[in-house]
């Protein structure tokens, strides 16, 4: 009898199953749209970001809270995992900001994945000074290695600042 | 050799055995810290990884008897630099932020007056920072007091605590009005911060200082009061100063000659 209940069952979810996959499968049923994928913007400079992109999308709070803290605390204020420095590159080139629009870097993201930031209710949005005047800085950490390939190259690092300067 | 041989004639709690001691220490700190480099001031010059020390005080000396009639140059510096809405163009003058402020003080009896600017104090024993329910409120190691914005709830207790009336609260949305280097918001307390992005940046000096100097008053100096060859710890060690409330024991940061 037992035997009986567990086969009848068992042969009752493959069913289920079966059909389960075949709905999701076939191209009658209206698939849903949802949500608008988020606009991801290359960052106006820079080739790299700090971290690889994998690890920037699941961990970049983790690292910009650490960094906040020391910064607030302590007073150090490295280039490296700043938000400021977030700011300066991911910035859109069309608002100047990453949250005055829909399509801005942190907005895009954050409003498609439904989580709310309070970092601007303080934070500005948009980078010291104007876009155009950017200073390609040496000493910025993430471009280190940007300025150390050039140094091999026909222009060097000096001129690449200079230029940006 | 020499060095050692003087240290060793001073008893282990001198002021002269201490301040070589600290000064020993601060050079080290900062030939280790950048191996090649020799940082020829280190209280002015912190490299940016290097955590603010409790080897500097910041202080500011304000001298009254130079500060001008009228003159508000320190408040609109400030106003700049930091991103407030001066009190006079604000929608709301009662509850305007304002970090720093100018006092114009009249003897009832002689008539004399006196001018001054008025801000965080910068105490070394800060009430506010009793008071802070979260810890929000705190002081760096260089002395400068500060509000940490995270975690700030906005319950306003440090402003009834100050006995200077320094600090303010955000009461509007500020609308991306902030600048890059001092952000500040909605439902926070904040006040005088000394600069402090000035400060971190290698500056050595703050808003109000740059414009009253620009403007030729010359009566406020900024610097490090824990290094006896600074400005200000000379100025100090020559005029008369005073601490505002020297009653309540805060030890504060700014000291006023001539009130």
């Amino acid at each position: 009898m037992a035997g009986k209940i567990k086969r009848l069952l068992a042969l009752g979810a493959v069913v289920l199953t079966t059909a389960a996959l075949a709905w999701a499968g076939s191209d009658d049923q209206p698939k849903a749209s949802g949500a608008p994928k988020p606009v991801i913007t290359k960052a106006v400079k820079g080739e790299q970001c700090v971290e690889p992109n994998d690890f920037m999308r699941r961990n970049h709070m983790k690292v910009l809270l650490h960094h906040r803290d020391e910064t607030v605390l302590e007073g150090i204020r490295t280039k490296k995992y700043s938000l400021k420095e977030c700011i300066n590159c991911h910035a859109s080139e069309k608002t100047g900001s990453v949250a005055a629009s829909k399509d801005d870097f942190c907005v895009s993201c954050h409003s498609y994945a439904a989580v709310k930031i309070d970092c601007f209710d303080c934070h500005s949005t948009k980078p010291q000074g104007s876009m155009a005047m950017h200073p390609l800085n040496a000493e910025t950490a993430h471009y280190a290695h940007k300025l150390a390939a050039q140094a091999n190259s026909k222009i060097s690092a000096e001129e690449m600042a200079g230029i940006a300067q | 050799m020499n060095d050692m041989k003087s240290m060793s004639d001073n008893t282990p709690g001198s002021p002269e055995r201490r301040r070589f001691i600290s000064v020993a220490t601060m050079t080290a700190a900062g030939v280790t810290l950048a191996p090649g480099v020799m940082l020829i001031d280190v209280a002015h010059g912190r490299p940016e990884e290097q955590a603010a020390s409790s080897a500097v005080r910041w202080g500011m000396l304000v001298d009254a008897t130079k500060c001008a009639s009228g003159c508000d140059e320190c408040v609109s510096a400030c106003s700049t630099e930091n991103g407030w809405t001066p009190v006079a163009e604000s929608k709301h003058p009662k509850q305007a932020p304002q970090w720093i402020r100018k006092l114009e003080l009249q003897d009832p009896l002689t008539q004399a007056e006196t001018n001054l600017p008025m801000m965080c104090q910068h105490c070394e024993e800060p009430p506010c920072v009793d008071v802070c329910p979260t810890g929000a409120s705190f002081k760096r190691a260089d002395g400068i007091v500060l509000v940490n914005r995270h975690t700030c709830i906005g319950c306003r207790y440090c402003m009834m605590a100050c006995p200077y009336k320094a600090r303010s609260l955000v009461h509007e949305p500020l609308n991306d009005t902030q600048k890059p280097d001092v952000p500040r918001g909605i439902g926070c307390v904040e006040a005088c911060t000394f600069c402090v992005q000035k400060v971190d940046r290698g500056d050595g000096t703050t808003a109000c200082v740059e414009a009253c100097t620009a403007s030729g008053h010359n009566a406020l100096v900024f610097g490090d009061m824990n290094d006896p060859e600074s400005e200000i710890s000379k100025r100090l060690r020559e005029l008369p100063t005073k601490q505002v409330r020297a009653d309540l024991n805060l030890n504060v940061g700014v000291r006023y000659h001539g009130i």
